[in-house]
């Protein structure tokens, strides 16, 4: 079930993950997931319908923690390395 | 210092023992290191961050606990980029995170700082740990000790490279697919993946949370046994880590009876250089020589290993590198004026293209129409490779053969072909999608450059992994010197 990897796909891909790639690397990123997928995509071929996934490495279930507050960082901390820190806040670029 | 130091042989446990005896303090020892990492005759770039002043708090730290802190008190570590360390910059060995300095340590980087451990410097990587010959990385690639002009293998290389060219006595290196081992095999250097769980991921970067695992990379078993157990514990603020079963306490046992070796027919195929086929046969071997049985196994699945791993680990890592957005930490592009812009020239200008392709494979296959058929099969392939473990486990003590098919290859030879070097993960990549621990050790020479073999447990078996390998590595007999730095560096500190 591999289909060809269109520049369309990349686009729409790109999108979906917040990478701003021109269209040059599109065109190359298209050809390369193709030539990935077409390799590691043959495993949809093969029929699998009574396994389980495995959603978890390690067999452990409703690992909790007792719900007592503790110290976590200061403002400071959380704000050490923000590139536009004002005020307290993340300061960004406005949305629109 | 009463004698000239020889980093290149000089173990954790030997350095820890000159430091006991008083013959140098741990200021002078740190100090010798980072002269040598300094003069980096051969262009290595193990190291991305030295910073003596840290090193020298570090050391000052250490003075300040007492014997409960163990036996490598004062000893140097080299910790990878990837592990968040308070007193040094973490950069992944990314654009990204150029500068960026954690306001915490990871549990391991705290573990050892506990047991007395020297904060050396950070090392080299691929970036976030995508790679498997350290070329990904963002400040230059590394170079293999034992040959300049070849890798050193990945994403670990930066912390195999410094061990085996005497420019730290032991590392910390991470492991997803391969990344401890691989490198460890290349550069001809012991290094331990435990068992996913086994060590805490607190403050590991993460790359595919599933598969993550930090691990030691030194010159023998034996440190790798005592590093394990300073970084190994229990950590209720990773709630995927339960801790080791026990703290490892060596056997040497001299002779492996009764040891059954299981030999998958899967890890000895034409991807495997024949030449490293032979050095595996011959260890062997000498392992029948020494009472063990090598019985023959089969893992049916694991041809389909590289395939599910190249789905799982992208995918996961597609999401973990979502937080990379310029609002918090990190590039933050300069050229946006709303929001929506700064995300993707932000991440467009940060990432590597080897990043940048693993993110769009993982956001692809996670994808609305492609979930099922790429992701969701890849989680059941890990379900049959992880039964045929189990399976084979019950007619051997432990798995056995190359860590890598081959040996250390050169640099720019594969860069430019993503499945040339994906291949380079056959041996290791079952072994973290079944979640099991896994060692490389140095067991011989193939045109000059190491081979390693590769010993595979069941879940928990850390003890017995090392115990097997201490045993081996007595008979192997294997010389952690790169030859062509024999006689040009040794019985010296800077070179």
């Amino acid at each position: 079930m591999t289909n060809k990897i269109t520049i369309e796909d990349a686009r729409h891909v790109a999108k979906l993950a917040r990478l701003g790639l021109d269209e040059k690397q599109l065109e190359r990123m298209a050809g390369e997931l193709d030539m990935i997928i077409e390799s590691i995509g043959k495993i949809s071929d093969l029929s699998l319908d009574d396994v389980e996934p495995t959603t978890h490495a390690l067999a452990i279930v409703n690992v909790f923690g007792d719900d007592v507050p503790h110290t976590s960082l200061t403002p400071e901390q959380a704000l050490a390395n923000a590139p536009d820190p004002h005020d307290g806040l993340f300061r960004v670029p406005r949305m629109l | 210092m009463t004698q000239q130091l020889d980093l290149l042989t000089l173990t954790a446990a030997g350095a820890a023992d000159l430091l006991t005896s008083g013959e140098l303090s741990s200021a002078e020892l740190a100090d010798a290191y980072l002269d040598r990492i300094e003069a980096d005759t051969d262009a290595t770039n193990a190291f991305l961050h030295v910073d003596r002043a840290a090193t020298r708090a570090s050391v000052a730290h250490a003075e300040t606990l007492g014997d409960a802190a163990g036996s490598a008190r004062g000893v140097p570590l080299a910790i990878k980029d990837l592990l968040s360390t308070a007193d040094m910059p973490t950069t992944c060995a990314s654009k990204i995170l150029e500068g960026f300095r954690p306001v915490y340590d990871a549990t391991v980087v705290a573990n050892a700082r506990a047991a007395g451990l020297v904060n050396l410097g950070k090392v080299n990587m691929d970036e976030f740990a995508m790679g498997s010959s350290n070329e990904t990385s963002a400040f230059g690639p590394v170079r293999n000790p034992w040959d300049p002009s070849k890798v050193p293998g990945g994403s670990s290389g930066g912390s195999a490279a410094s061990v085996a060219g005497g420019f730290a006595p032991w590392a910390l290196g991470t492991d997803t697919g391969g990344s401890i081992r691989q490198p460890a095999a290349l550069c001809g250097i012991v290094g331990l993946k435990p068992t996913y769980g086994a060590v805490s991921r607190y403050g590991l970067v993460a790359f595919a949370s599933s598969l993550d695992q930090v691990g030691p990379m030194t010159k023998n078993v034996e440190d790798c046994a005592t590093l394990f157990n300073i970084i190994a514990s229990p950590d209720a603020r990773d709630t995927t880590c339960v801790g080791p079963r026990a703290p490892v306490q060596l056997k040497r046992h001299e002779r492996l009876d009764g040891v059954r070796l299981g030999l998958p027919k899967q890890f000895m195929l034409e991807g495997v250089d024949p030449d490293v086929k032979a050095v595996i046969e011959e260890n062997l071997r000498q392992a029948v020589e020494l009472g063990a049985a090598i019985v023959d196994v089969d893992l049916p699945h694991a041809e389909y290993g590289l395939a599910a791993y190249y789905l799982i680990a992208p995918a996961e890592a597609s999401a973990n590198l979502a937080r990379f957005d310029g609002v918090r930490y990190g590039h933050r592009s300069a050229d946006a004026d709303n929001l929506y812009d700064m995300y993707l020239k932000s991440r467009a200008e940060g990432f590597g293209t080897e990043v940048q392709r693993r993110i769009m494979i993982g956001a692809y296959a996670l994808s609305s129409g492609y979930y099922d058929a790429y992701y969701g099969q890849a989680q059941k392939v890990r379900t049959l490779i992880a039964q045929d473990f189990a399976q084979v486990f019950e007619h051997c003590d432990l798995v056995v053969g190359p860590t890598s098919p081959t040996t250390a290859f050169g640099i720019g030879e594969r860069i430019d072909d993503p499945l040339a070097m994906y291949a380079s993960d056959i041996c290791t990549i079952p072994v973290n999608l079944a979640a099991l621990p896994a060692i490389s050790i140095p067991s011989g020479l193939s045109g000059g450059l190491p081979v390693g073999l590769q010993l595979i447990g069941p879940a928990f078996s850390e003890q017995l992994i090392l115990d097997v390998s201490w045993t081996l590595e007595q008979v192997f007999d294997f010389d952690v010197v790169p030859g062509r730095l024999r006689d040009r560096d040794q019985v010296g500190g800077a070179a």
